[in-house]
């Protein structure tokens, strides 16, 4: 289809500018990736009551296209809710694997991002980015269900930020 | 030689201090004992106020003396006196004051046998710098006398029969003065002395006296408690003076046995009086038997003849527990006293309502809490076990729930169960390498 602006209207045109948005390929992925996180439902405590409140419909992750996903083969986040355990982490680190590229991971509350108030126990990992990337920290013994959404729409935005300067936020 | 030791008595004061002053120092040197007491008695002072250094002068009057040049028995010297000086001070009026002269002169007799030539000045100067201190002039007449001389043993002795005459006649002195009413004014008196005596411990036996002090001031302390308490105050001093003439004259073993037993005598006579004074209680009666003593003597008694007569190690009501019957048995016995307590009519202890272990560093130990669901009664066993190699016999033949409780304990404790089905871990991961809940417990890595 040949396409000539010379030939096209005054009226034409700003109709035009006015309708279609130009941009990279990139950011046209990050901006359907990130209003579609498919987090796989991962909660360890009582960090996961939080998430599922969060879920339901009072505040209703739906609404940012948030759906929890049984499986990591259909998931693109993984919000680790909770207190991650030496014996629980190679569990962690093969369910992280299963999930297929592009993939992110939210910390939720303090014992996933260093260990919170077990970081003194013989059983307990000191944060879950030891074995695994993590995007996004959520501060918090639980983290409330608002904090959870803030968390989320910073990985939104850092997919975005990511997709339109190709520079990464942080270093894996 | 005694100028130099009087010199270092009066180191304190800062010798350079001294020297412009030497035109002034014609004074001889026996006659300034009383300028040099006067000097060894407020050190502080000199600093301060240049005449006050002036008899200090004197001593420096001799030019071969060089200014730094103390010896080590000299300095000794000026530590007892210096040490002593504010015990003089802290003393009041009369008796205390001139004891409190007294310990040194032990100490410069040594010096002076050392030294080679008698210094009768010395003694003089740190026993009259505490009489001077507490400015009586009763205390400070017999001083002189009894001191100066002290350079051979038997003059040590006698001395010492010295100090205890003062002793007594301070103390007596300190009952006389019976019209300061309060038992206040009657206990500071006394626990003056005491800090004297302990300046010059330095044997075994100063030591026990020292003890001896200990108690008598807790008397003392009984006995002003007591007074306080309303008791009229001539009681609580009179203990406290005699403390007084006891803590000085304690110099000898008999002594310090009559000291002690004064001590006690005093102490016991607190106690009456506290006793007396009505509120403190009668002595606790015994207690009421508990409610549960029944069934645990049941327990105890079918254990015993149906099992084995060694099978219970103690027994006893867990007061603490709501008065929980509680049986410590012997391991080997264990398996056989469960299934009595779960079979046997009278006690049908058929649930386990839990299973744990602990760790007591000595040994360890697991305690079951068994239920009868029939009578809701309720029994505690435990039974203790090695730490190096713990083993209790498994009891799932009798008790199900115990399956999973022990694997529990072997997990965190490392206890093993001889005739459990499964033992495995079942909390920490399979390849963990030690036992968590052991006291000693240190983990591979320590990370944070």
């Amino acid at each position: 289809m040949e396409f000539n602006l010379e030939s096209i209207t005054p009226e034409e045109r700003q109709e035009l500018e006015r309708n279609v948005f130009m941009g990279t390929l990139e950011q046209l992925k990050a901006w359907a990736r990130s209003n579609s996180l498919w987090p796989l439902t991962f909660g360890l405590a009582c960090c996961a009551i939080e998430m599922m409140g969060t879920g339901a419909s009072h505040y209703d992750l739906d609404r940012f296209g948030v759906m929890f996903r049984t499986s990591p083969r259909q998931s693109d986040v993984m919000i680790v809710a909770g207190t991650v355990t030496k014996k629980m982490g190679p569990l962690l680190r093969r369910l992280y694997d299963q999930m297929p590229e592009p993939k992110w991971v939210i910390a939720m509350g303090s014992c996933a991002t260093a260990g919170g108030p077990y970081v003194k126990s013989y059983a307990v990992m000191k944060g879950v980015d030891q074995i695994v990337p993590v995007d996004v920290y959520i501060p918090g013994c639980p983290p409330n269900p608002a904090a959870l959404i803030y968390g989320i729409n910073k990985l939104q935005e850092k997919i975005r930020y990511e997709a339109k300067t190709g520079k990464r936020v942080t270093s894996r | 030689m005694s100028d130099e030791k009087e010199k270092d008595s009066g180191r304190p004061n800062g010798p350079e201090a001294s020297e412009p002053e030497t035109p002034s120092s014609e004074a001889a040197a026996d006659g300034a004992a009383g300028m040099t007491a006067k000097e060894g008695a407020n050190p502080s002072a000199d600093p301060v106020s240049p005449p006050a250094a002036e008899p200090r002068a004197t001593v420096s009057g001799t030019p071969s003396v060089p200014e730094a040049g103390a010896d080590s028995n000299a300095s000794t010297a000026a530590d007892s006196s210096s040490s002593e000086s504010p015990a003089a001070v802290a003393g009041t009026p009369g008796g205390p004051a001139s004891e409190a002269g007294i310990p040194d002169a032990p100490a410069a007799g040594t010096d002076d046998a050392d030294g080679g030539t008698s210094s009768a000045a010395e003694p003089a100067l740190s026993g009259k710098a505490s009489a001077a201190d507490a400015g009586t002039p009763s205390a400070e007449a017999p001083a002189p006398s009894g001191e100066a001389p002290a350079a051979d043993p038997e003059r040590e002795a006698k001395l010492k029969a010295a100090a205890e005459a003062r002793a007594a006649r301070a103390a007596a002195k300190a009952a006389a003065e019976g019209s300061a009413p309060t038992a206040d004014g009657g206990t500071p008196s006394a626990a003056a002395p005491a800090p004297s005596g302990d300046a010059p411990a330095v044997d075994p036996e100063r030591e026990a006296k020292l003890k001896a002090a200990a108690e008598a001031r807790a008397a003392r302390a009984a006995a002003k408690a007591a007074a306080e308490g309303g008791a009229p105050a001539a009681d609580a001093r009179t203990p406290a003076a005699s403390a007084s003439s006891g803590d000085a004259t304690a110099v000898d073993p008999e002594k310090e046995a009559k000291l002690k037993a004064a001590a006690e005598a005093r102490a016991a006579r607190a106690a009456a009086k506290a006793a007396a004074e009505g509120e403190a209680a009668a002595p606790p009666e015994p207690k009421p038997p508990s409610p549960m003593q029944p069934q645990l003597d049941l327990a105890v008694e079918l254990v015993r003849t149906l099992t084995a007569e060694d099978a219970i190690e103690e027994a006893y009501i867990n007061e603490l527990d709501g008065h929980r019957p509680t049986l410590i048995l012997r391991g080997e016995r264990l398996l056989a006293a469960a299934e009595l307590l779960k079979s046997h009519p009278k006690l049908r202890m058929d649930y386990m309502r839990n299973l744990s272990g602990v760790d007591y560093e000595t040994h360890l130990e697991v305690v079951y809490h068994l239920v009868s669901l029939q009578s809701g009664r309720e029994i505690a066993v435990k039974v203790k076990t090695d730490r190096e190699a713990p083993s209790v016999p498994s009891v799932v033949s009798v008790w199900e729930t115990a399956n999973w409780n022990e694997r529990e304990i072997y997990d965190l404790l490392g206890i093993d169960f001889p005739g459990h089905p499964d033992l495995r871990r079942i909390m920490m991961p399979d390849n963990w390498v030690g036992y968590p809940l052991r006291k000693d417990y240190e983990p591979l890595d320590s990370e944070v």
